[in-house]
């Protein structure tokens, strides 16, 4: 069973983000990075499949620049057994589609029985590479999952859907998305992480996967035109009162008459 | 330069989604603007009542495909469906909400156009016939205008986020044949959990309640939330607890909400709460520690034991009634 993990480095959440002189991109010297936390899920889910099933590997792609290896490296740190990088500059900068083209492109050259995403990178919040990967692949996509099982060439899932979940059944191979809730990502230990570190992350060019059209990243089809940050003053009162039942009533008549909301 | 919209409408339970009144209104709002018109695509199984009540809101036309092997969200089938509609309708600009199902809908049509999306816009402008959608990017911390360089300019909505307007079209209904594609994967099993109750990301009032909480007993919250008509939350420490489902999870790693008001009670203020809920109209928060971050970004604070002043306060909204 060979199971591929899409991997995206993404800024912590502690980080301070600021905007980049552009106006549209951010700075990125001071950013801590991580692995996206979705993607977390999928490398916890990936390792319980192979271990369920007695045999396979992990395998954790990502597309990136070069210091996305350290995201690989936390993924083999925590148990997957091979690290893949498809390296190039332009992808730092890459829009969705350009991401995902270039994803499947690989995939195409990497066997492949179950292919897992997190359902969204929470740095641009786009949801659309794995669709894209699935689609460029002719592959099922069951997204947004928090639970698999997998027997007899199926994969079966429980889809989170507004107000309850649906039970989905596809045949392998397949593109499944994690939900919060499907695992709890494992600790990678001191002697793995060192194992890890010694680890060689294999690197691909677009060359070598067969992407050579320059106008994927020249021409993207979603741009940010520029960032702001949010200014939404808050009237930042302190509704006070001499006991819970005064306070309760001062904060009714603010909620009332000055911000209307009830 | 003419521009026809398209806007994909969800329903439950027999009725439609807040939502689809939010997308149709703002959908002919910018078909006027853009002298366009305005298709609304409805699709289930017995949704035909639903379609007329679309073109009270302004939709031109309605696109109704009504089977039985649409009774389920199948995305395969939806996305061929709605693929084929915005070829048939010309559309550049297509309209979805974000449920779990929405935002999968407009992933699967962008792929399948080779096309981007614009995810979780709060609001959207025209532009030369182009749509600048803006967003939140980096869990909330900053705003993004977008632009969707190639057509169709698929765009979904925050919940709570357009006004909703009447506008009588009484649109022409046309029923849609489901489409001849075949699903790559199968539903065994749909499972409701709560009917009846108001969705959180819907939810005009969302009480939520955190750490402070000190375990699984809601009842404080949720004797609040019922008296204003809106949804119990959770913080994520709380969930981590156990405390509370994900489905309530409110966050970076759970749903974005943006009522008109949202009650953070015994809720520290993590940069991974305010992700979820930093939008919202007006924000009140309770807690016992007078230095919790979460009163720097709320409009009204409480300093005080959760205990004590939610039930005042449910008490006295009683006392009102």
């Amino acid at each position: 069973m060979n199971v591929i993990v899409l991997l995206k480095q993404v800024p912590d959440t502690e980080s301070i983000i600021e905007i980049a002189d552009d106006g549209a991109s951010i700075k990125t010297e001071d950013v801590k990075w991580v692995v996206n936390p979705y993607d977390e899920l999928a490398v916890e889910e990936a390792l319980q499949v192979v271990e369920k099933n007695g045999e396979g590997q992990v395998t954790v792609l990502s597309a990136g620049i070069k210091q996305a290896e350290t995201a690989i490296r936390s993924a083999l740190a925590m148990g997957a057994h091979e690290g893949i990088l498809i390296e190039d500059e332009r992808l730092e900068r890459a829009d969705t589609t350009a991401t995902g083209q270039v994803l499947a492109a690989a995939l195409k050259k990497i066997p492949h029985d179950l292919i897992i995403a997190g359902q969204r990178a929470v740095d641009g919040d786009n949801y659309l590479v794995p669709a894209i990967v699935a689609e460029s692949l002719d592959l099922p996509i069951l997204p947004v999952i928090i639970k698999e099982s997998i027997a007899d060439g199926k994969i079966t899932c429980e889809q989170v859907i507004q107000g309850g979940t649906m039970v989905v059944e596809a045949d392998l191979p397949a593109v499944i998305t994690t939900q919060r809730g499907l695992n709890e990502p494992r600790y990678a230990s001191m002697p793995k992480i060192m194992k890890a570190k010694k680890k060689k992350i294999a690197s691909l060019s677009l060359d070598e996967i067969g992407i050579t059209d320059d106008s994927l990243f020249s021409n993207p089809k979603i741009r940010v035109e520029s960032l702001q940050v949010p200014q939404k003053s808050r009237a930042g009162i302190i509704v006070e009162g001499g006991t819970p039942a005064e306070k309760a009533d001062n904060l009714l008549r603010h909620l009332r008459e000055d911000a209307q909301v009830i | 330069m003419t521009t026809n919209i398209l806007a994909i409408v969800d329903h439950a339970e027999g009725k439609l989604r807040k939502s689809a009144y939010e997308l149709v209104s703002e959908g002919r709002r910018l078909a006027d603007a853009s002298g366009g018109t305005l298709t609304a695509l409805i699709v289930g199984k017995e949704v035909n009542a639903m379609a007329a009540e679309l073109g009270e809101y302004g939709a031109d036309t309605i696109f109704v495909c009504d089977d039985s092997c649409m009774a389920d969200f199948d995305a395969d089938l939806y996305t061929a469906a709605a693929v084929e509609v915005i070829k048939t309708t010309g559309a550049g600009i297509v309209l979805v909400g974000s449920s779990p199902t929405d935002r999968t809908l407009a992933a699967r049509m962008a792929a399948k156009s080779g096309v981007g999306v614009a995810m979780e816009c709060i609001s959207a402008r025209l532009r030369d016939g182009r749509l600048i959608g803006t967003r939140a990017m980096y869990g909330g911390k900053l705003l993004a205008d977008v632009i969707l360089e190639a057509d169709p300019q698929i765009i979904t909505f925050r919940s709570n986020v357009l006004n909703i307007e009447k506008n009588g079209k009484a649109g022409a209904i046309t029923p849609l044949a489901p489409p001849p594609a075949e699903s790559k994967y199968r539903i065994i099993e749909k499972k409701v959990r709560h009917t009846g109750s108001v969705e959180l990301t819907e939810a005009d009032v969302v009480v939520a309640g955190g750490r402070g909480m000190g375990g699984s007993d809601y009842t404080v919250v949720e004797a609040l939330a019922k008296n204003l008509g809106g949804a119990v939350a959770a913080s994520r420490s709380a969930v981590d607890q156990g405390w509370r489902s994900h489905e309530d999870q409110v966050g970076q790693t759970g749903k974005v909400v943006s009522p008109k008001l949202y009650v953070a009670c015994g809720v520290s203020g993590a940069i991974q709460h305010l992700a979820g809920m930093s939008s919202s109209e007006v924000i009140v928060a309770i807690n016992n520690d007078k230095d919790a971050p979460i009163f720097k970004h709320a409009d009204y604070g409480i300093v005080g034991d959760l205990f004590d002043v939610v039930p005042a306060v449910t008490a006295q909204l009683q006392k009102m009634k």
